[in-house]
């Protein structure tokens, strides 16, 4: 049994294509004009690892100020501006376009076998809105910052704080705007330019799960967008729907937020899930097990994700009726999510496993997002909720999804399809080691969070009672670790660019259509437009890909 | 490479071969599709939109229920004149559009860029009326956030013009101030499509220039189609804000 899948060519004579789409055309207005989703990825990939590493480095002094119990690292008010620039930044600037703006950018047109996204100007736009936004986010935050946290709550952001909110709410609104032409544009390029043979069921379930979130980035997006409009113009102009004062209602804001904000939180994780699915299939050479129900599952989710919202608001006053209602519905959502996880264990259950750093990363993402889905569990339950809201454990659980979930699952993706993009592979043994690194560190910096948050310590407050520093100074021990995890694929990564092994078309021996073309790929994809006659993760069709292409060389 | 080659040599061009018309997107494989995705992706825009609206009119529906009586006399307070005039403006503004739609289909430009600036003038006519109503709202003090009053609620006799039409009683003080809730629906709706009707005579100014140059009538007409799409979900908005702002009361 062979511990390895990677199959390269003949290093001595291998060369990166010299015609590709990073070659194509040279200079900087080539980039920034350019109409071709890869290179609109690309562009994605570098601007979201810069807002990554911003957002990381504020999470830095985050743990650093904890690490002791008074707050002596920075004045309060300064460590409030902190962790709401943390969560702006991290929120709408990493973790909504993470995914779907570089890989699925990248991939969903290569993956239903079209040659571009259906609207490219439009595509282009929605990187000038994320970039707009986030120069605006930036200004706002060394003019002065936000410390509304990143949920705006009014009356506090309307009538309270004489911080950059409006700042802060118009740069959020941009990148709203960029997100939804994202999911439309995936909507309509997965409806409208499949290649013939490419049923909905031949799609991989990566197309699904981008499907799914970009759904939720049409419909929820937009009430976020309106929500933020409502909060400027009543912290500019003074009127009255959010204001108790005047007989307007808080507790509508917190409705219409978290109307988007949920939803949100599937934004984030569903194109995840199917970097996930690609991952698993490929080194455990096996079709993804339940391949309809993991499929229906991104949808469910998707549907579901819209009728929760209020979990967020149980102490909020709302009535005991309602809470009961939302926190069935809440429930429910643990269903679709199971189905994944159980379906990716049957898959890894008798395949051929072999260990590279995607997949190590993949099983991170599927420990981590267990626990993180779990304790969602208990948060969604009103009872406990009501102890554990607003303390760490919910600090803990978010991050357990968003970070050992999420971020992961980004990391395994940019690690898995590194060789198509940029046609060069990444160094394996160093990789494995930051695969490695970033799951001690994250479980040693969110770990103890959950034991800070049942013992009661409240999340927000830079200073904090002595009896709970040594969990924090646990914690911050491990976001050291975590950092060290982060930037080593930064540098091998950059490394690699130059120095990597020449990859080849396939080097997972993967069954996608991306991997069935050069890399990195031609400017239109495909030579011509490919004719979809098998289902996806057909690994035996691979095989007698292999043997024709075999036949054909010798004869 | 052209036709007459093609036709020279004898041979059916291949597929691939035949020049594309020059508005075809290269990465589209016939104007079908790119015609389709185009349209599909205008309908969801409008669905995104729908969904923009939506937390106003879901906020509407919560306040209205809450403080109908303070709504009730806030209605009083527009005028059903102009509103009816503004909305028979903007319907008119749809046909011409409809009309300018049609234009493009069957390449009459003279036409197209007749209906366009009809349209376009329609929708200025629009904001001005807007304009005079805003006018009104800001010389009675009803702006909130701006030295709001309340003297026309708590004391509807100081507002004869108002007391006339309708013989409203005085409300107590704190249902009174909730009208500062209706009309900060009202400028928050109002406002919202008006920027929307900016936003859509700004590209109407641009399309004019355009069908001018015969762009719209060459048989491609997506743009003004989807455009006209855009202009019609506009007008939609109003026709719901008009009996919700203005007719709410007024069944007797």
């Amino acid at each position: 049994m062979s511990t390895t899948i990677v199959n390269l060519p003949d290093q001595s004579t291998a060369r990166v294509p010299k015609t590709n789409f990073l070659s194509k055309e040279n200079g900087l207005l080539s980039w920034l004009l350019t109409g071709d989703h890869k290179r609109i990825a690309m562009l994605y990939l570098i601007s979201i690892t810069v807002f990554f590493f911003i957002g990381g480095a504020l999470a830095g002094l985050i743990r650093l100020e904890l690490l002791t119990p008074q707050s002596d690292l920075m004045a309060t008010d300064t460590y409030n501006k902190v962790f709401s620039m943390h969560g702006l930044i991290m929120v709408f600037f990493f973790l909504v376009p993470s995914v779907p703006a570089t890989l699925g950018n990248f991939l969903i047109p290569i993956m239903i076998g079209a040659k571009d996204l259906a609207l490219p100007k439009i595509n282009l736009l929605s990187w000038y809105l994320y970039i707009a936004g986030g120069t605006l986010m930036l200004y706002t935050m060394i003019t002065g910052g936000v410390d509304t946290g990143w949920t705006f709550t009014t009356p506090l952001s309307t009538h309270y704080l004489n911080t950059n909110v409006l700042g802060a709410a118009t740069a959020a609104f941009i990148a709203g705007f960029s997100s939804v032409f994202t999911g439309l544009n995936f909507i309509v390029t997965i409806h409208k330019m499949r290649a013939p043979g490419m049923t909905w069921f031949r799609l991989p379930l990566f197309v699904w799960s981008h499907y799914a979130a970009s759904i939720l980035m049409v419909l929820a997006t937009p009430v976020l967008a309106i929500t933020l409009v409502l909060v400027g113009v009543e912290r500019g102009l003074g009127i009255g729907v959010f204001d108790p004062a005047k007989g307007g209602d808080p507790i509508l804001f917190q409705h219409l937020f978290w109307f988007y904000s949920h939803p949100a939180v599937y934004i984030m994780i569903l194109p995840g899930m199917g970097v996930i699915s690609e991952v698993v299939s490929t080194f455990a050479r096996k079709r993804v097990f339940g391949y309809t129900a993991v499929a229906f599952s991104s949808v469910a989710i998707a549907v579901f994700g819209f009728f929760v919202w209020e979990h967020h608001m149980f102490i909020m006053g709302v009535s005991n009726y309602s809470t009961l209602v939302f926190s069935l519905l809440t429930m429910l959502v643990a269903v679709p999510s199971a189905i994944k996880i159980f379906n990716w264990t049957f898959t890894l259950y008798k395949g051929s496993l072999t260990f590279e750093t995607p997949m190590l990363y993949a099983f991170g993402f599927m420990g981590l997002f267990t626990i993180g889905g779990l304790t969602g569990v208990f948060l969604g339950s009103t009872g406990t909720d009501i102890h554990l809201t607003e303390t760490y454990f919910i600090v803990a659980h978010f991050h357990f999804v968003m970070v050992g979930g999420m971020l992961m699952a980004f990391l395994s993706g940019v690690h898995f399809w590194w060789p198509k993009m940029t046609g060069r592979m990444y160094p394996e043994k160093i990789s494995q080691l930051a695969a490695l690194v970033t799951f001690i560190g994250f479980n040693f910096t969110f770990f103890p969070q959950f034991i800070l948050g049942t013992l009661g310590m409240p999340r927000r407050y830079a200073a904090y009672p002595p009896e709970f520093q040594i969990l924090n100074v646990f914690s911050t021990a491990g976001a050291t670790i975590l950092g060290v995890g982060y930037v080593l694929p930064l540098l091998y990564l950059t490394w690699s660019l130059r120095y990597g092994e020449v990859a080849g078309n396939n080097p997972w021996q993967a069954t996608g259509l991306e991997w069935q073309i050069q890399s990195p790929p031609l400017t239109e994809n495909f030579v011509q437009i490919p004719v979809m006659d098998h289902d996806a993760y057909d690994y035996e069709w691979l095989e007698r890909q292999k043997e024709k292409e075999v036949t054909t060389s010798v004869g | 490479m052209s036709d007459s080659t093609a036709i020279v040599n004898g041979q059916a061009a291949d597929a691939h071969e035949h020049p594309h018309p020059p508005y075809q997107r290269h990465h589209f494989e016939n104007m079908g599709q790119q015609v389709d995705a185009t349209n599909f992706a205008m309908w969801l825009f409008l669905l995104t939109e729908i969904m923009f609206f939506g937390g106003l009119f879901t906020a509407y529906l919560i306040y209205r229920n809450w403080y109908y009586p303070a709504f009730v006399v806030g209605s009083h307070q527009l005028s059903i004149l102009w509103g009816t005039l503004n909305t028979g403006v903007l319907i008119t503004s749809s046909l011409t559009m409809a009309m300018g739609v049609w234009c493009a289909e069957t390449r009459r430009k003279g036409g197209l860029v007749w209906c366009l600036v009809l349209t376009f003038l329609l929708g200025l006519v629009f904001l001005g009326i807007k304009t005079i109503e805003y006018s009104e709202k800001i010389e009675k003090h009803h702006v909130p956030g701006f030295h709001y009053s309340v003297q026309s609620f708590v004391d509807p006799q100081s507002d004869p013009e108002v007391y006339k039409a309708y013989h409203d009683k005085p409300l107590r003080l704190d249902m009174a101030r909730h009208t500062e809730v209706y009309f900060s629906l009202y400028f928050a709706m109002t406002g919202m499509h008006a920027l929307h009707m900016i936003i859509g005579i700004s590209i109407l100014g641009f399309m004019i220039f355009r069908a001018r140059a015969g762009a719209y009538t060459t048989g491609h007409i997506t743009f003004v189609e989807n455009f006209g799409l855009y202009w019609h979900f506009v007008d939609i908005i109003w026709i719901f804000l008009f009996p919700l702002l203005y007719l709410i009361s007024r069944h007797g």
